[in-house]
């Protein structure tokens, strides 16, 4: 199989779209001509030329306000945020517009409507662009948000994003745009809402989305190789909707959860989690639910502190030996 | 922009005319300290592993915040960019904050809390220092909002790029500064690309950016940055008509940059020929010019030129030095500064919980 990066993985998925449905186009900051700030648009603007990838000024809110009403007409923008922080912007639109319009239409009108981009911290980029804004989004019903950690759910979540007739929020990380994983050449779809046991394993469950996911399975190598403990990795992949039955099935089978997530901990994607395991599987515990978050502050610059900022494989390790 | 070095009637103009020999050798001083200190941040950003994230450097266009910064009093107030290490060396902030910031290290400006993107010295009127794109237009609003409040005649000079002007948040700031009769002066460094996104592609105007302002009934004008006297000259009314008439501007400043948009910009040369940036280079580069006019006035000597920018290199190698020996902040640190009540230790900081950590 074809080693890949995410960023690849990324690009033919929205090449692929964009070939199979004359009604994708792609619109933002810097991804036609300069290919995307991170690349993730490559050559796409030659290849689909002007109609279908668009150059805009910086005008988040406007940009996306347009795609939420050109998809009221059933174009299926495909909207790149140069960094997810940027949405801050545009809120309105995204949550007013593009979050409640159907339901305030009574279900008349369908937004097929995709945003993405980068929306991760440890870049030591500041705190005005390393937010993770994946909770506070999936707080609204009427979007949908995923979050893929390797090339492979990269690609898969990504097409049926923009085949999906809802507004759905991809949320990649700069940090995994260059890392490589194996993607098959023939197409493939992931359904969204379906979670994806990354390593199986009977004492613990790891339940994490995004790198958080990457950073749970070092774990899970230090908690076996150094401490005879199995863990299990769930990699949530899709936010909302979000797949209960693996996560419980998990917990229910290793009987402990740590919660690894990169959100700030302050109703975190984890403390949705950590309320579902202990509302419907309660009984099946033999200790509290923890989790490991990003330390409770705006992202410090300094490189050597945003690192120990964000879930480190140590703290979970400590966290995991705290329990099990 | 052509060059007019020769003579041009912004250098007779009275806030000209006026400066003493060691004023306009300042102004030397001071261009040469932001090229040098950003030239050394850029060869430590690139070998010493110490300097993450973004990069941005104005080397190119030191004059547009040298020459209507030294136009302000100790009542007019700095807002800008992510683009700020000039604005804030010009500030008179130090070259040492300045570095140790960019190394991360807890004797930053910003205590290694902000980055390259947000420098912050609200002691020298210097409020940042802001990495959103456009994200500081309200806020120099404010400024010159609270000043009008309350009764001080001073001013807000806030910067911003010329991609920055399609931010709706600035067009609504317009509207604002022009109705309540706020004293902003809203300075557009237009460099022509936002990234690499040339002004043409980027936005629709008639005549040039600033022009739009009269659609708010704010008076504008639109100049040449390369040359001092050029930038205090036609500064300093819009900086008048803040104090004395409470009355917004929007000036449009030509310049340049001559690196890509950051240090990580893979297509500096791309959607630009080099061409291009080596005719500001040669033709346009505010600090030769500057020099040049200063040997021609027989204001400095080419060795007390060549001393000022030993200097400032020097400095900036120091800065380098003091920012590698500082210490970085202690992990306890990530979360001091978050909520002021509680860096203090009031009885509203010792109320609740105000933080979450697993
Ligand atoms: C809201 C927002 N959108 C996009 C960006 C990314 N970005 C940073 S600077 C920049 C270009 C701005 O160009 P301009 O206003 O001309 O200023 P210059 O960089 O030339 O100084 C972009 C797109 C951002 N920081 N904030
Ligand atoms: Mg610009």
């Amino acid at each position: 199989m074809p080693v890949i990066t995410y960023r690849k993985a990324l690009n033919d998925a929205l090449a692929e779209e964009l070939a199979r449905d004359e009604n994708v186009f792609i619109i933002g900051e810097e991804v036609a001509q300069y290919n995307g700030a991170y690349k993730v648009t490559e050559g796409l603007w030659q290849r689909f030329g002007d109609k279908r990838v668009l150059d805009t000024p910086i005008t988040e809110a406007a940009f996306i306000g347009l795609s939420v009403g050109a998809s009221m007409l059933g174009l299926r923008p495909v909207v790149e945020l140069m960094f997810w922080s940027f949405a801050y912007v545009a809120y309105d639109q995204i949550v007013n517009n593009a979050g409640c319009i159907r339901y305030m239409s009574g279900g008349q009108i369908n937004l097929p409507l995709v945003i993405r981009g980068p929306a991760n911290g440890g870049t030591n980029v500041g705190a005005t662009h390393s937010h993770t804004p994946e909770s506070i989004l999936a707080n609204n019903p009427g979007v949908k948000v995923v979050c893929p950690a390797t090339a492979y759910d990269a690609k898969g979540l990504m097409k049926t994003a923009i085949r999906d007739n809802d507004p759905v929020f991809v949320m990649e990380n700069t940090l995994l745009y260059g890392e490589t994983w194996e993607v098959p050449e023939e197409e493939y779809l992931i359904p969204l809402g379906v979670a994806d046991v990354k390593r199986e394993g009977s004492d613990i469950s790891l339940v994490a989305h995004g790198r958080a996911v990457i950073t749970s399975l070092q774990a899970a190598d230090i908690l076996a190789h150094e401490h005879n403990i199995r863990a299990e990795v769930v990699d949530l992949r899709s936010i909302r909707p979000l797949d209960e039955e693996t996560l419980l099935r998990s917990v229910r089978k290793t009987h402990r959860a740590v919660l690894v997530d990169e959100n700030k901990p302050f109703c975190a994607v984890s403390a949705q989690i950590a309320t579902t395991i202990q509302e419907k599987a309660f009984d099946d515990l033999d200790a509290p639910v923890l989790r490991v978050c990003t330390l409770d502050a705006p992202a410090i610059y300094s490189p050597p502190l945003e690192k120990i900022q964000l879930p480190t494989p140590e703290r979970i390790v400590g966290k995991v030996l705290s329990i099990a | 922009m052509e060059t007019t070095l020769e003579t041009i009637p912004s250098a007779a103009a009275e806030i000209n005319h006026a400066l003493e020999a060691q004023e306009k050798t300042q102004f030397l001083r001071q261009m040469l300290r932001i090229r040098r200190f950003e030239q050394a941040a850029l060869k430590q950003y690139q070998t010493s592993g110490q300097i993450g994230g973004f990069l941005h450097l104005c080397i190119g266009q030191e004059s547009v915040a040298v020459g209507t910064m030294s136009l302000c009093g100790d009542d007019d107030h700095i807002i800008t960019g992510y683009r700020n290490h000039g604005h804030a060396l010009a500030a008179g902030m130090s070259m040492n904050e300045c570095m140790a910031e960019l190394f991360g290290k807890a004797t930053g400006c910003s205590k290694g809390k902000g980055g390259s993107m947000h420098f912050f010295a609200p002691d020298k009127n210097f409020w940042g220092g802001h990495g959103i794109v456009a994200g500081q237009t309200p806020l120099g609003l404010g400024l010159a909002f609270a000043l009008k409040y309350k009764g001080i005649k001073g001013c807000c000079l806030c910067y911003l790029g010329d991609g920055a002007v399609n931010q709706g948040v600035y067009q609504a700031s317009l509207n604002l500064a022009s109705l309540w009769s706020l004293p902003v002066i809203y300075v557009i460094e237009n460099n022509q690309y936002s990234m690499g996104t040339s002004q043409e592609r980027s936005s629709a105007y008639r005549d040039c950016l600033a022009a739009r302002a009269e659609a708010y009934d704010i008076e504008w004008d639109r100049f040449n940055g390369e040359d001092i006297y050029e930038v205090r000259a036609k500064t300093l009314p819009a900086i008048l008509r803040a104090r004395e008439e409470s009355r917004p501007t929007v000036l449009e400043i030509a310049t340049y940059r001559y690196y890509g948009h950051s240090v990580s910009d893979a297509n500096a040369k791309k959607y630009r020929s080099p061409e291009e940036i080596e005719k500001y280079r040669k033709l346009h580069d505010p600090i030769q010019l500057w020099q040049r006019r200063l040997l021609d006035e027989g204001v400095l000597t080419a060795e007390q030129a060549e001393e000022l920018d030993a200097a400032a290199t020097a400095e900036a190698a120091e800065s380098v030095r003091f920012a590698q020996e500082s210490p970085l902040p202690e992990k306890a640190d990530i979360f001091a500064d978050v909520y002021c009540e509680v860096d203090r230790q009031t009885a509203a900081g010792r109320t609740g919980k105000f933080f979450f950590n697993d």
